[in-house]
């Protein structure tokens, strides 16, 4: 008991470093002391003289853009754990199973032939492209598969994305400016600019109920170590968990498409890591995870906006860069593993 | 044996008019089963005959398309899988994981059924993953990974993690499969010692003679229930499995031998 009080402390300090070093470090240097007393005065009312300027961008850009950021890294990262573990399939993450090629099909949608106006619309567009997607990838994966396979709806979000990401690109060279072509294409790689409080209020309780779900069902998730029929055998009702948990990572990876667009390799990279480093258990395995992708994808952020002085790399981008060479560190480090 | 089995005999485990269709292909035929309390029960059969079919159905890991399943009187239907999984356990042949898990996490995972989301993991349950490792002996294996095992370790650890479960029934899928012969005759003692009723598929006929009760399956059918010596007749072995055979005894304990010839 103690142990896990000291754990989740630790995890805790962890992501507060990482928040505050986040809103600290950009193209203007924020000093910590600052950034902690914004939030003193934001949060108890402290009354420290502070330069209006500093505190919008800490209150306002910074600390907005960290949290959704963190809130993107855990949920996506939590959605990779339950969908490797569930389809006993490594290479399961949310965006092999069509999701986010439909919500970027969705927002095109919405940004292309105007169904609405603002950003908000377009992430309701991406939402329920993302829902569109998915259940069209369920179905054709249910129509082709044997009862109790897992495979077949890999092989049906391969061919769900295909299609979506081809819709997407039709609809671009069909209906777009190169303006607006060149923006779209920003957003489709991952983008953390532009988010404000509003999105804040919707990632944040959408990863901590996406984790607190899955925590709940741990040791259903551990008893798939063996496959669906040795998990079926120890008592777990194999359908309605898997329905249930599959359906919360596509909702949680909607969310965050919806929010920041695609942003690829979180799902897959961070939990074999902290699979490599914490073993199966899904007790340690999905908070460390969510940490790790929290955690990651704010050090990425900050990364997209101070790699090129005065230019935002999009995020997707600089998570792509660093995960692909990581992730394929791991896979030859697991061969000699073995 | 084909009339049908009352609920109210003092079976464990039983079924009635038993059938298991896959898309056009019927993998099973109108099974009538009854399994008693305490004995070991050997499915034998021909490959594709069903027998694993008819374990996983037993299992309520597959639903029949035709007929009833009973575990102790209520129909499996009706049972949750939690009720089931505390009454009645599995080995499957050759489950395997690509996972870095050690031998304890394997058989912890027997306690499943038992723990509930709040539930925390107690000392009661660490006593009995340690007291079903002891049961096959493989309790100097507790720390050793999954993947550093041999076939026949982990075939161990597999009856390890069903009996954590502390099951009134196992079911076991050719548990000697791909095993040394040295592992397979373990194996068989280790589970003929427990103190629980016990469904086996075996290829082996040899090994099936251990047995208390035979059912031999053809083609998806149930055709011969009994004592070994009554259901493997001469007549049976070349019928259904296409061999000749005959028994000798051994000068040693008089027990009977089946010495078999291709047909």
């Amino acid at each position: 008991m103690t142990a896990m009080l000291l754990h989740t402390s630790g995890a805790l300090v962890t992501l507060l470093i990482a928040l505050i070093a986040g809103v600290a470090i950009g193209e203007t240097h924020i000093d910590p002391t600052v950034v902690f007393q914004v939030l003193a005065n934001k949060l108890w009312a402290a009354g420290y003289a502070l330069d209006p300027i500093d505190e919008g961008i800490v209150w306002n850009y910074r600390l907005t853009r960290a949290l959704v950021a963190a809130a993107c890294g855990a949920g996506l990262a939590t959605c990779g754990v339950i969908l490797q573990s569930l389809l006993r399939n490594p290479l399961a993450d949310p965006y092999l199973l069509g999701i986010s090629a439909g919500a970027s099909t969705g927002a095109v949608l919405v940004a292309l032939l105007g169904l609405g106006a603002g950003a908000i619309s377009m992430s309701v567009g991406a939402f329920a492209g993302a829902v569109v997607a998915f259940a069209v990838v369920v179905l054709l994966g249910r129509a082709s598969g044997v009862p109790g396979a897992t495979g077949q709806i890999i092989l049906a979000g391969i061919a769900g994305s295909q299609l979506f990401n081809a819709l997407t690109a039709f609809l671009i060279t069909k209906s777009a400016s190169s303006e607006q072509a060149r923006g779209i294409m920003f957003w489709l790689l991952g983008n953390l600019s532009g988010v404000r409080w509003p999105s804040v209020w919707l990632a944040v309780p959408v990863a901590l109920a996406g984790l607190a779900v899955c925590l709940w069902h741990r040791r259903a998730l551990d008893a798939f170590t063996f496959g669906a029929d040795s998990a079926a055998s120890l008592g777990i009702a194999v359908r309605p968990v898997q329905l249930l948990l599959i359906s919360c990572a596509a909702l949680v990876t909607a969310v965050m498409v919806s929010i920041v667009g695609s942003i690829g390799f979180v799902g897959l990279v961070i939990p074999h890591a902290a699979r490599l480093l914490l073993g199966t258990g899904h007790a340690r395995l999905l908070p460390a995870s969510a940490l790790g992708g929290a955690v990651f994808l704010i050090a990425a952020d900050v990364l997209s906006r101070t790699l090129i002085k005065g230019q935002v790399i999009p995020v997707g981008v600089v998570t792509a860069l660093v995960g692909a060479p990581v992730f394929a560190l791991i896979l030859v480090g697991r061969r000699h593993a073995r | 044996m084909t009339a049908a089995v009352s609920v109210a005999e003092p079976c464990v485990l039983s079924c009635s008019g038993l059938g298991f269709a896959v898309r056009d292909a019927q993998l099973l035929h109108d099974v009538h089963l009854a399994i008693h309390r305490g004995e070991t029960l050997g499915l034998v059969g021909p490959n594709g005959s069903g027998k694993s079919t008819l374990l996983k159905l037993l299992a309520g890991v597959r639903s029949p398309s035709q007929g009833a399943i009973h575990l102790n009187g209520q129909g499996l239907k009706t049972l949750s899988r939690r009720t089931i999984a505390q009454t009645l356990a599995v080995v499957e042949q050759q489950a395997d994981t690509l996972d870095t898990i050690s031998v304890f996490e394997a058989v912890a995972l027997g306690r499943t059924p038992w723990l509930s989301a709040l539930s925390p993991w107690s000392a009661a349950d660490t006593a009995i993953v340690e007291q079903a490792l002891r049961d096959v002996d493989a309790a100097h294996l507790s720390r050793r990974t999954w993947r550093s095992l041999s076939g026949g370790e982990r075939q161990r650890v597999h009856i390890a993690r069903a009996l954590a479960q502390r099951p009134q029934i196992l079911l076991l899928d050719e548990p000697t499969n791909h095993l040394d012969i040295q592992h397979q005759l373990a194996i068989l003692n280790v589970i003929h010692a427990l103190p629980v009723t016990t469904v086996i598929a075996l290829h082996d006929l040899n090994q099936a003679l251990g047995c208390d009760r035979l059912a031999v399956l053809e083609r998806g059918r149930l055709v011969a229930l009994g004592t070994p010596l009554e259901v493997l007749t001469p007549e049976r072995l070349l019928h259904t499995f296409g061999v000749h055979g005959h028994y000798l005894t051994d000068p040693f304990d008089g027990s009977q031998i089946l010495r078999l010839r291709a047909s």
